[in-house]
């Protein structure tokens, strides 16, 4: 192959370079992921999160406020083109599924490490809502991130 | 992570009460919101990172002031009706544009004793 041809595939040469980067280092730094949300998870048993707004009357409340947790993770590059294959087959999007996995779990922990700031004792009617403005850019070719806000009313229980 | 409470000095909870505290008037709905749009230098930044994965530390701190714009704004309306409290917040997001997305606050405006 002429050195010119090549040069002409560098379309395909960057591309194949993002995917490997993109596999490799996205890999790592999910498995890291994963391992910080395990470890902050098991820290944070002691408070528990409810998702039903009511209250025990036995409860004497001595503080109440509104705690929320924000998380916008990425996808990787390697993914972002499996999950696009994936589409054009149809089935389980696996790629997507781990996102938003990460996603939720590190809003949730945000939000009951706000709410254990505040020395709350339980968090009542947690909600999730996802947004999107950095994956809208994509429009026809799918979301590159997902964005998390989660909330609820943290309590101080004596 | 700062507690919204802090910067408004309003009680806000997303529950029908505010517990400990008895409700002696309603003032209604009342809202906030902001819409958002992507930065071109934080977008740049996401994109590299869109290539890794991983957190986008400033499309998080950029939701962020998204919260506290659109409570602020909601606590802005509460205050003017009286209120000092409000209850069953809810945050809402929509997208109107490529490139732009809502996010919405609201609940009931109340006075507390």
């Amino acid at each position: 192959m002429s050195g010119r041809t090549l040069w002409e595939l560098r379309d395909l040469w960057s591309f194949v370079a993002l995917v490997a980067v993109g596999y490799f280092f996205g890999r790592r730094i999910e498995a890291r992921h994963f391992a910080d949300l395990r470890r902050r998870e098991h820290a944070s048993l002691a408070l528990p999160v409810l998702t039903a707004p009511r209250l025990d009357p036995a409860w004497a409340v001595e503080d109440a406020a509104l705690v929320t947790g924000i998380a916008v993770v990425s996808i990787d590059y390697f993914k972002y083109v499996a999950a696009s294959l994936r589409n054009f087959f149809g089935g389980r999007v696996s790629a997507y599924e781990s996102l938003l996995d990460r996603a939720r779990r590190e809003a949730v922990l945000r939000m009951k490490e706000a709410a254990q700031a505040r020395g709350a004792t339980v968090i009542l009617n947690a909600r999730l809502e996802i947004s999107s403005v950095s994956g809208l850019d994509a429009g026809q070719r799918g979301a590159r991130s997902a964005e998390v806000l989660a909330y609820g009313t943290a309590l101080r229980v004596r | 992570m700062s507690a919204p409470e802090s910067t408004h000095g309003l009680l806000l909870t997303n529950i029908e009460s505010v517990p400990g505290r008895a409700i002696v008037e309603h003032y209604g709905l009342v809202s906030g919101s902001t819409v958002r749009s992507k930065h071109v230098g934080r977008d740049l930044l996401a994109s590299v990172r869109n290539v890794f994965g991983g957190e986008l530390k400033a499309y998080t701190e950029l939701l962020e002031e998204a919260r506290d714009e659109a409570i602020e704004r909601m606590c802005a309306q509460a205050r003017a009706l009286g209120a000092n409290a409000v209850v069953n917040v809810r945050f809402s997001t929509s997208s109107v544009a490529a490139g732009a997305a809502e996010l919405y606050v609201y609940g009931t405006a109340v006075q507390v004793a």
